[in-house]
């Protein structure tokens, strides 16, 4: 393949991986930002989304958008109720001391991902995406000066969808954060714990919540991916990691920061493959976004220390 | 008895102690001693930067994996002895160790953590593109022919607990002394209070360094001892969850104890081979486990010990 | 192809140690069996970890041929117990599972492990602790000479065999120019060195090598680096990503897509009619043994499938929709068959005899197709330990895979590169 197509086609896949990390990682964030909670189990509650999405669309089994559709809705519910139950049960009662939550975490990462395999088994299953088109796209020939469809340069109108959506969710949560009073509130607890709580803020429920959505928020990232990628009860893993490294260099709370970091790196995971050989691609690309934040390890938002 | 007393008599206790298992403890259980001493190796090691100095890395499988490969492949590419191999394992991870800390030693906190875990990724990543020669994820047997220091066979039971139980012992008594001394002191400083350190007049830097690289160092004559003792080199060893695992003793057994990293993976590994009899789901009793430790013992096993009966547990 | 001829010899030497071995048997049985108590096998489990869908295949049809073989008498009369235990498919835990078998257990032998480095980590605790140790991985681990005298693949083949009597149906019948897609670790190195070797005896070429890091879950980006003029894709994908890998690979060629080749582990418990997976319709695949019930299939093969509980499509009986690893697990099977028949000839009594069930399992040639080898009939190689049997490839029809071509045994052949058993125990 050419090199400007090719660059087109990675640039695209890289930003279908930017739109799911962007909300996984809003997600770590807010948690992260609110509540000053190192959740290693947030790659779980994506799982869980998967999970439930591939549950209810095969009990929805009448056409796949309609199991889609309430798999949208039902799968980040389930992931906000346990994760207000792990909230609840343990987070709170360690008052989220950030060794002790880690720890608890990891725990609770364990308990999850072995109940799934209990219950969900073993194998990696698909969920029907509600459409999917192949659309091949036109590329510019710059020699002869006309349009023509190069081979192999194409994409899914599933694809589009995904990245069209996240922008919306995004949005829909910039908008939350900054335009109602739960946003207002949550921020304030962000800002300063004990004057929040001074001004009457349940900051109790505020966590509690916050913990519940920031596991919403991953749910929905899986909703959203699992017609492309399998759900399988392993694949918490690479969401988890991803989005830490999102979270850091986007610079801690700052959810401004957050969504420029995910489109970073998404964008360069698909943009380095075409230059080097695939392993070594991911090596170098591991490699620059640690020494980013070896050089800036403010994040490249953040203005205070980590 | 004095607190310095005590704790050398403890130290000195449990070295007996499991010498003298050595000769006690049924065939299984023995060999999972072994296994548990090297272990308890690595954990010691990562104590050092985590409990004592407060910084906690999730990339330590690097340097587990340096001294393994190091050791590895000097023997089955250079045809090196056992010995000398197991040197250049530590050797190996002491000069990975001291890179990593001069470029992740910019950070601190949760920014440390994710920079050590990269790292470490890395590192794995590394070892599979050099698949040719370390054989990926596949990994290499030691033949036990060649696993022998002077004239002694490691594969021989006996041979490999005493073996495991003089790098333990090593690594214990070592890390113990160094906190006695007026570096450990620094360390802890620098745990509790790093901008007051400074100001009176300690260079943090070098000190948190040096705890990188001794760190480190322990952590690679642990990986090469267990590649060395149980003949196979594998990227598993790499992975992110062996850097994990350290990180689970330590706070299990109780962070900035002596003891804390041993009695951890012992719990933990027996914790793990018990549940596994019991039920196909003991990841899931693992998990409870943790929860629960956290929510009843915040400070590990040793930690609570000390905290509860014997504050002058070191 | 020298050794071909010479392996051929050996063949028919063997056929007559291979008659010998189905007739002592019966012969032995009652003889000489002084104990009833259980000949105890340990068995060592993906329950969970990466290698958890073959798991529990692999657990499945260890019990069916248990239930089968303590129906007919057992071994010299005594039953099979299986020891499972979990070994997370880690290889460190691989180890600590054996020394749980031998010394806690008080196992005779372990067997069953899957995944390569598993095999490779757990091998030299086998050979320090004396255990035979039968493993079904179809990595060619053991044939290498790496592992030890004490480690057999007895039951199933080895990807260089496997891969080397692929090249000839693909050069003749898809074509000469190839570019191979793998993971990028030893699994698919050794697809990649033999493949490329094989094909280019064929006189065919390997356009261009594409290994893929196995954290990967998103392959697009990577299909551009395919050559224009590639004839064949050949595939070979392990992992949760594998649908997506396939999904994406059609997505990308659309309508003109170049022949396909892969190997089904790509695809193992994965329902071939997936939504995505039509992409693959008239593509082929490599099968260890067709998972779909074939018009020729033999009358041992489908007691087989009914036993393991599965149906015509390869499924489970009791759920459709739960697939089974039907290309590999059949190596259960035929291995603890071939166990059988090796404590037998050995007149196997306890640990004091394993030595002797090893030098049995050794000097075992022919395996002719029989209800102990449903996949066909194997020719076991008892200085590199391995066995060696037809491989087959299917065509995608309709979803389902259509038997296309069934290579022989002898295809398969090529040069010993170890002697086991010329290394002392």
């Amino acid at each position: 393949m050419d090199f400007g197509p090719y660059l087109l086609l990675a640039s695209l896949e890289g930003a279908v991986g930017a739109a799911v990390l962007a909300l996984t990682a809003v997600g770590l964030s807010l948690v992260f930002g609110v509540m000053r909670v190192v959740n290693v189990a947030h790659g779980e509650f994506y799982m869980i989304g998967a999970v439930v999405a591939w549950f209810v669309a095969t009990t929805v089994g009448t056409h796949p958008a309609l199991g889609f559709v309430a798999a949208l809705i039902v799968a980040p519910l389930v992931a906000a109720i346990i994760a207000i139950a792990a909230d609840r049960l343990v987070l709170k009662r360690v008052n989220y001391d950030p060794e002790a939550t880690i720890v608890a975490t990891i725990g609770i990462l364990y308990i999850i991902q072995q109940a799934a395999l209990m219950g969900y088994g073993p194998e990696a299953r698909p969920v029907e995406p509600p459409f999917n088109h192949r659309i091949a796209l036109p590329w510019y020939d710059f020699a002869a000066g006309e349009w023509f469809y190069p081979w192999g340069l194409g994409t899914t109108s599933y694809k589009l969808f995904v990245i069209a959506v996240a922008i919306v969710l995004l949005l829909g949560f910039w908008a939350l954060m900054t335009r109602t009073k739960v946003g207002l509130v949550m921020r304030a607890t962000q800002l300063d714990w004990d004057m929040a709580q001074a001004f009457g803020i349940p900051v109790d429920r505020v966590y509690a919540l916050v913990f519940g959505f920031g596991a919403a928020l991953a749910a929905l990232a899986a909703v959203l991916i699992v017609p492309i990628q399998q759900a399988h009860y392993l694949m918490g893993g690479d969401p988890l990691l991803l989005s830490f490294i999102v979270v850091i260099i986007g610079g801690l709370g700052s959810v401004r920061g957050t969504v420029v970091a995910a489109i970073l790196i998404g964008m360069s995971d698909g943009i380095i493959s075409v230059f080097f050989t695939p392993t070594l691609a991911k090596i170098i690309a591991t490699m620059v976004v640690a020494l980013v934040l070896v050089f800036r390890p403010q994040g490249l938002f953040g203005t205070k220390a980590a | 008895m004095s607190a310095a007393q005590k704790s050398l008599a403890l130290h000195l206790g449990l070295i007996g102690g499991l010498f003298a298992l050595a000769f006690i403890l049924p065939t299984y259980h023995h060999g999972n001693f072994a296994r548990i001493m090297v272990l308890a190796t690595y954990a010691i090691g990562y104590n050092v930067l985590f409990g004592y100095t407060g910084l906690l890395s999730l990339g330590h499988a690097m340097f587990f994996a340096a001294g393994m490969y190091g050791m590895g492949l000097a023997m089955q590419y250079g045809g090196v002895p056992a010995l000398p191999a197991l040197f250049l394992g530590i050797i190996a991870a002491t000069i990975l160790a001291a890179v990593v800390a001069v470029l992740a030693l910019r950070t601190i906190g949760v920014a440390f953590m994710i920079v050590t875990l990269m790292f470490a990724q890395t590192g794995f990543l590394t070892i599979l593109y050099f698949g040719e020669w370390t054989r990926g994820d596949e990994g290499f047997v030691l033949q036990q022919k060649v696993r022998q220091i002077a004239g002694l066979d490691l594969s021989d039971p006996m041979t490999r607990y005493l073996a495991a139980w003089v790098l333990f012992s090593v690594a214990l008594l070592a890390t113990a002394r160094m906190m006695h001394v007026a570096f450990g002191g620094v360390l802890v400083a620098i745990r509790e209070n790093e901008e007051r350190t400074r100001m009176l007049g300690y260079n943090v830097f070098a000190h948190k360094f040096a705890a990188v690289v001794i760190s480190g160092a322990i952590a690679g004559a642990a990986g090469a001892a267990y590649g060395l003792l149980f003949g196979y080199v594998g990227a598993t060893f790499a992975s992110v969850q062996y850097s994990i695992f350290p990180l689970l003793w330590v706070l299990l057994g109780g962070a900035g104890t002596t003891i804390g990293p041993f009695i951890g993976a012992l719990f933990m590994f027996y914790l793990i081979d018990y549940s596994s009899g019991l039920t196909s789901a003991y990841m899931l009793i693992a998990g409870v486990a943790l929860v629960l430790l956290t929510l009843f013992a915040r400070a590990g096993i040793a930690g609570e010990i000390k905290r509860r009966w014997a504050p002058w547990l070191p | 192809m020298l050794k071909k001829i010479t392996d051929r010899r050996t063949l028919l030497k063997g056929a007559a140690a291979g008659g010998l071995l189905a007739a002592t048997p019966l012969a032995s049985r009652f003889a000489s069996a002084q104990s009833d108590a259980p000949i105890k096998i340990g068995f060592q489990q993906h329950s969970t970890g990466i290698g958890a869908a073959y798991g529990r295949w692999y657990g499945r049809t260890t019990e069916a041929a248990v239930k089968k073989i303590n129906g007919e008498g057992g071994i010299n009369g005594r039953p099979i117990e299986i020891v499972a235990e979990d070994d997370g498919t880690d290889p460190k835990r691989g180890a600590e599972v054996l020394e749980k078998f031998a010394n806690q257990h008080s196992c005779d032998i372990a067997f069953g492990t899957l995944f390569s480095h598993v095999v490779y980590g757990s091998a030299p605790a086998a050979g320090e602790l004396k255990l035979p140790y039968f493993v079904v991985s179809e990595g060619h681990h053991v044939a290498s000479g790496a592992l030890n005298r004490w480690t057999m693949q007895p039951g199933i083949t080895d990807v260089k065999s496997q891969v080397a009597a692929m090249a000839p149906f693909v050069s003749k019948n898809l074509g000469k120019k190839v570019t191979m897609i793998f993971p990028d670790f030893a699994f698919g190195h050794d697809h990649r060195d033999f493949f490329t070797a094989a094909i280019e005896a064929q006189g065919g070429e390997v356009l261009e090598h594409i290994a893929i890091p196995p954290t990967e879950t998103s392959f697009t980006k990577y299909f551009p680096k395919i050559p224009r003029q590639t004839e064949v894709i050949y595939h070979v994908m392990v992992g949760p990503g594998v649908l997506t890998f396939v999904k994406e690979l059609g997505e990308f060629f659309g309508p003109s897509r170049p022949e396909i080749f892969g190997f089904i582990d790509s695809l193992e418990a994965v329902d071939m009619s997936s939504p995505g997976l039509e992409y693959l319709e008239g593509t082929y695949f490599w099968e260890g043994m067709p998972r779909y019930a074939q018009a020729s299939q033999s009358a041992h093969e489908k007691a087989y499938r009914t036993a393991v509980g599965v149906d015509d499509n390869g499924a489970s009986l009791s759920d459709s929709k739960d697939v089974s690893t039907y290309a590999h697990m059949f190596g259960c099977w035929e291995t603890l068959h071939t166990i059988k028949a090796g404590m037998e000839y050995a007149d196997y009594q306890g640990p004091q005899d394993r030595q002797k069930l090893i030098e049995a399992i050794e000097s075992m040639s022919i395996m002719p197709e029989s209800a102990a080898h449903p996949q066909g009939a194997k020719v076991f190689n008892g200085r590199t330990h391995q066995t060696f049997g037809h491989q087959y490839i299917s065509k995608v029809e309709n979803s389902k895979l259509v038997l296309a071509h069934a290579t022989s045994i002898a295809d398969t052949f090529y040069e010993d590169e170890v002697d086991y058993t010329k290394m002392s125990f």
